[in-house]
């Protein structure tokens, strides 16, 4: 089996193939590879977001719950996506929940090590956020859509 | 000048309901056979006037194979009085239809291109003859891929087909629904996000796009294209308005210079792009 080191599999990742090899051997610092099982909750609404996690195998429902409602799974992750955005934001917690759905293997990124590391270097830290923003950005408009609850009548 | 009975376009013929079976909870499928004379040929993407009697007149698009003689196929959702009407016929009965009308899905002249359809809700039906086209015809074309979204699990439209077309080697089919409830392990979010996974390892020039579903869906699906680098004149839209006389005589589908029902429903999409984005028209 061919082994990759974290670095690599940083570098194939789609968030950061254009960030530099000794950005990326920075980044390495402050990540490890995780397994998660089938049905395995990664993180639950209100989780410190101490994690953000690049999705290399698997799928990953996002759910959103709510009293005396069933858990509603609004977004589905999968190879090459990030999961975690509230690493990022103050107060780091997570604002949904997330659960393998299958076998997921992913990189996760340490959030209080990413962010001393871009305090620090603040190049680092508008990298981090040029590259980041886009996949937000693209999530951002799904969402919109899905807001619309498009699919009602059409003629068939 | 007179019309004979035979050629006039605003006078049914009878059509037996062969069988009818439920799609979802509001939807059912009919399939027609011509009481009298030769059922009726068609082309992807037309539509036929279905008339239940004593109740009124609906537009519904043809979603059966055009290769497939003599079986007229329609595909209705309940969403009033005549559709109501004729989502609940039995077998055996009798219905009129007028038809076919509209332009076609072109995707006969596409061959040698990557056809990407992208169907939201019910739109799967009226693109579900150009996907037969593509399937029987697999080797005329570089590629086939089907990205289909619905609103829930619940409401996948001709899901063990999809299941079917997705078990073929020689395509790519990608379904999602907008929400779910655990226990569903297929994809989540909207027909965007999957679209754009499969463009991504395509070479936009070489796509021809078929998209049909809700004006919103389409104008987000036609973004994703444009973004891909597919060109505008290889972007294909079915529009729906309120559509009565079928023929562009009542004027009650105009949409800016064209009726939709003459000169649609499907569009080149930079035909009526500067209209498909006004919230006016």
């Amino acid at each position: 089996m061919e082994i990759h080191s974290v670095g690599e599999i940083l570098a194939a990742h789609p968030v950061f193939r254009d960030f530099d090899e000794d950005t990326l051997d920075l980044l390495a610092g402050c990540a490890r590879n995780e397994h998660f099982h089938a049905d395995q909750t990664i993180y639950s609404e209100g989780d410190e977001a101490s994690k953000v996690f690049l999705i290399r195998e698997g799928d990953v429902a996002v759910e959103i719950s709510a009293p005396n409602h069933n858990p509603l799974v609004v977004e589905t992750l999968r190879a090459g996506d990030v999961l975690g955005w509230s690493w990022m934001v103050p107060p780091y917690q997570h604002m949904s929940g997330a659960r393998a759905l299958n076998d997921v293997r992913a990189i996760s990124l340490d959030a209080v090590c990413m962010r001393d590391k871009n305090e620090d270097n603040p190049e680092l830290g508008y990298q981090m956020f040029k590259h980041f923003v886009p996949h937000m950005a693209t999530r951002f408009r799904a969402l919109r859509l899905q807001l619309l609850d498009v699919y009602g009548t059409r003629r068939g | 000048m007179s019309v004979s009975a035979a050629t006039d376009p605003m006078l049914p013929r009878r059509y037996r309901v062969r069988k009818t079976w439920k799609e979802l909870a509001d939807v059912s499928t009919m399939e027609l056979e011509a009481l009298e004379g030769q059922s009726m040929a068609f082309q992807p993407g037309q539509f036929n006037m279905l008339y239940a009697f004593g109740v009124g007149e609906v537009a519904i698009s043809i979603s059966g194979d055009p290769a497939e003689e003599g079986k007229l196929v329609h595909t209705i959702r309940d969403v009033g009085a005549v559709s109501g009407a004729l989502a609940s016929v039995s077998d055996g009965d009798m219905i009129g239809v007028r038809g076919p009308f509209g332009s076609a899905w072109p995707v006969a002249e596409q061959t040698g291109r990557h056809i990407v359809f992208v169907a939201g809700g019910l739109g799967l039906a009226p693109l579900r003859p150009a996907i037969y086209h593509v399937l029987n015809n697999r080797d005329q074309y570089a590629g086939l891929t089907v990205v289909y979204g619905s609103r829930s699990p619940h409401d996948l439209l001709y899901a063990e087909e999809v299941r079917g077309w997705k078990s073929r080697f020689d395509t790519e089919i990608e379904v999602t629904v907008d929400h779910a409830e655990p226990g569903w392990t297929g994809q989540v979010g909207v027909v965007t996000v999957p679209l754009d996974r499969a463009l991504a390892g395509n070479n936009g020039a070489e796509v021809s796009a078929f998209v049909c579903g809700p004006e919103i869906m389409m104008r987000f699906s036609v973004m994703s294209l444009k973004a891909a680098g597919v060109s505008e004149d290889k972007i294909w839209i079915s529009m729906e308005r309120n559509m009565k006389c079928a023929i562009g005589f009542c004027g009650h589908c105009q949409f800016g210079g064209d009726f939709i029902c003459r000169d649609g429903p499907v569009f080149r999409h930079d035909h009526v792009a500067k209209l498909i984005n006004r919230k006016e028209v």
